[in-house]
């Protein structure tokens, strides 16, 4: 299992728009996806559905903890981390 | 009944009479069934969620051509909650258990509703009511009919609480006369799908709006933000002849949106349009553009993995030029920052992006891609009038490197062939405050300089223009803003060149006359706000505005500004 920690910058968090790339993204591996907020101490949820990463309520400055088990889950992780650090740079 | 006066927040502009129709959202009745075949559940939901994602798909297509890529999103948002994996297996659990698909479903939405409603933020609850609006939809379907949203037998003032984006999406436009909403905001999707639709809105009205009966006569003014029930003759009288005036005022403006803009004393004040598209360029001289004064590149660059090639570009400018033909065109080069991203280019993330690498900043350290952009803006240029403006330029070493970026394209490409026909001239967006400081040297530099009100006036007011707690502050009309603009002017005119404004500001009726009379040579501003802009300034003349223009930059606050250029304006014809 991969874990990385991650803050989420984006002016909206992780919300309608962020939370569908996220999903989306997420949903391209075949390892499962877990998403927590360590603001709210809340999760894990799939990180693959848009409505569970939504009901996290992640704003712009929380932290997250992304897990990923499975066969790809070195690049799933690694996959979702830039996908955050680079606050989504050109996806949405 | 008396006629009463409800007032609420004014949401879209214009006046209607009509009848009220007034919706009540039904909520849902959900038939439970336990001993259901899961099978055949499973069946209906799919029947259900296919009918629903072809409606939705339908409603997206219409909003995004009525009224934008932004409000069609929300379609697309509520296509992916429809395809949700948490959301269907939790419904898929429920119907393996022989719950049926209706209870299944509405349970599943609602689980995931109410979680969202428990969020602090605010916006997370808004987004409750979407995923309800989505499932409504599909519990519809799963009954097998019913009403999406409010169904107008004859044209009437929609009422209502407030309206989902389906509901709104599902009005048949050519019966709503007006829309009044006890609740809602200007920027909600009602607001902007009637402002899109030219029909008046009003919108925080307050639960006494409730209280009306259907077939109440209602006078709406969306100007003013103002409902009259069962008005009186007198009352009826007056709010059409003030409608007639209005839309006299409005015919004439279209009608001579297409002549240049003169004051009555004969000073020419060019109007022209900000536009980001092909179809954008279009629209602007349906509406009476006189030119782009801010061609926005951006749309050519972001959402993409790597930068367009110069082809590419080129093909597009020559759209565009084409389109505006021997009016002149201001092609911005790449504004990106870390607010406007683009993924071949390395930004780090900002704790202030507006302060941040952007603009000619970060450009300048990309020069094989900006000299591809002009390159790309000067081959397809030829024959045209084009201007290239350089934005967020803050220091002389920065403009003159661009500049000098430009003139190098040139000479490789007189080298290498014949030069191309049309003129270029070379300025940029003044919008940076040391800019606007240090006018004079800049002046001297350029071929025209435009003034970018937006960020300016942010800058000056250290005002976040996205900040809902301090927008208040972000008004172009504020006399600290207008003395920046005076003082560009002036330095402008003293070098001999022109000076524009390009920020929103130029498209306010309340400032049109201010900024004419602080000598303005040109105002850029969206293409719905040309005919307006245009009619304004031609009931002034120079001296009049001249003197206005004195006055207000006198003043003590935004507020003043706009009540002396309201107090002030001539009587309309």
């Amino acid at each position: 299992m991969k874990t990385v920690r991650i803050r989420v910058t984006n002016e909206v968090g992780l919300h309608a728009r962020t939370a569908a790339v996220f999903a989306a993204e997420a949903a391209r591996f075949a390892s499962a996806i877990g998403v927590r907020s360590l603001a709210r101490d809340s999760g894990p949820v799939d990180g693959k559905s848009i409505l569970t990463v939504l009901t996290l309520g992640v704003e712009q400055g929380h932290e997250i903890e992304i897990t990923a088990e499975g066969p790809d889950e070195d690049a799933a992780a690694a996959a979702l981390e830039t996908l955050i650090r680079t606050d989504f740079a050109g996806r949405l | 009944m008396a006629a009463r006066v409800l007032t609420g927040i004014p949401a879209s502009p214009g006046m209607a009479e009509g009848p009220a129709f007034i919706w009540r959202r039904q909520a849902p009745f959900v038939r439970r069934r336990t001993g259901a075949a899961p099978e055949e559940e499973r069946r209906r939901l799919e029947a259900a969620r296919s009918a629903a994602r072809a409606e939705i798909d339908g409603l997206r297509a219409r909003v995004t051509t009525t009224a934008g890529g932004q409000q069609g999103a929300i379609f697309a948002a509520h296509l992916m909650f429809l395809d949700d994996a948490a959301l269907l297996s939790r419904a898929g659990e429920a119907i393996a258990r022989g719950i049926n698909a209706e209870a299944a479903w509405y349970d599943a939405v609602e689980h995931f509703a109410a979680q969202l409603e428990q969020l602090p933020d605010p916006t997370f609850r808004t987004r409750a009511a979407d995923i309800r609006d989505v499932g409504h939809r599909v519990l519809v379907h799963l009954s097998g009919g019913g009403e999406a949203g409010p169904a107008l037998p004859v044209p009437a003032v929609v009422v209502a609480s407030d309206l989902s984006p389906s509901e709104v999406a599902s009005l048949d436009r050519a019966l709503v006369l007006a829309v009044c909403l006890a609740h809602g905001g200007p920027t909600s999707h009602a607001a902007i799908l009637a402002r899109a639709w030219g029909v008046p809105a009003v919108v925080g009205v307050g639960d006494p709006l409730m209280d009306l009966e259907h077939g109440d006569v209602l006078l709406v003014d969306g100007d003013r933000g103002e409902v009259i029930v069962a008005p009186d003759e007198a009352q009826r009288r007056a709010f059409h002849d003030q409608a007639a005036r209005a839309a006299r005022q409005e015919r004439t403006a279209r009608a001579a949106s297409g002549e240049p803009a003169l004051t009555r004393d004969g000073r020419r004040v060019h109007i022209e349009a900000n536009v980001g598209s092909v179809d954008e360029a279009s629209a602007a001289v349906h509406a009476g553009a006189e030119g782009v004064g801010l061609l926005r590149t951006e749309f050519l660059f972001l959402g993409r993995s790597a930068p367009p090639g110069e082809e590419e570009q080129a093909a597009v400018y020559r759209a565009i030029f084409e389109r505006l033909g021997s009016r002149p065109v201001a092609v911005r080069t790449l504004d990106a920052g870390a607010d406007k991203p683009v993924p071949y280019l390395p930004l780090p993330a900002e704790a202030n992006p507006f302060l941040g690498y952007r603009g000619v900043r970060l450009l300048l350290d990309h020069p094989d891609l900006l000299k591809v952009q002009l390159r790309a803006m000067l081959r397809a240029a030829s024959g045209s009038r084009v201007r290239i403006l350089f934005p967020m330029v803050a220091t002389l070493e920065e403009w003159r490197r661009a500049r000098a970026l430009v003139e190098a394209v040139q000479r490789e490409m007189r080298a290498a062939g014949p030069a191309p026909a049309g003129t270029c001239e070379i300025g940029m967006t003044v919008e940076v405050p040391a800019a606007v400081i240090l006018a004079d040297h800049f002046a001297r530099e350029a071929d025209f300089l435009t003034i970018g009100t937006n960020d300016l006036t942010q800058y000056t007011m250290a005002a976040d223009r996205g900040n809902a707690n301090v927008a208040h502050l972000n008004d172009g009309c504020h006399p600290a803003v207008l003395r920046l603009v005076q003082r560009v002017v002036e330095a402008g005119h003293t070098t001999g060149i022109w000076v524009g404004v390009c920020g929103e500001l130029a498209g306010d009726p309340d400032a049109v006359p201010v900024l004419v009379g602080l000598g303005v040579d040109e105002l850029s501003m969206t293409p719905a706000a040309i005919p307006r802009a245009k009619a304004i300034v031609r009931q002034w003349t120079f001296e009049d505005a001249r003197r206005l223009a004195h006055a207000a930059v006198d003043l003590d606050s935004a507020h003043a500004v706009r009540a002396l250029v309201r107090g002030r304006s001539p009587q309309d014809g």
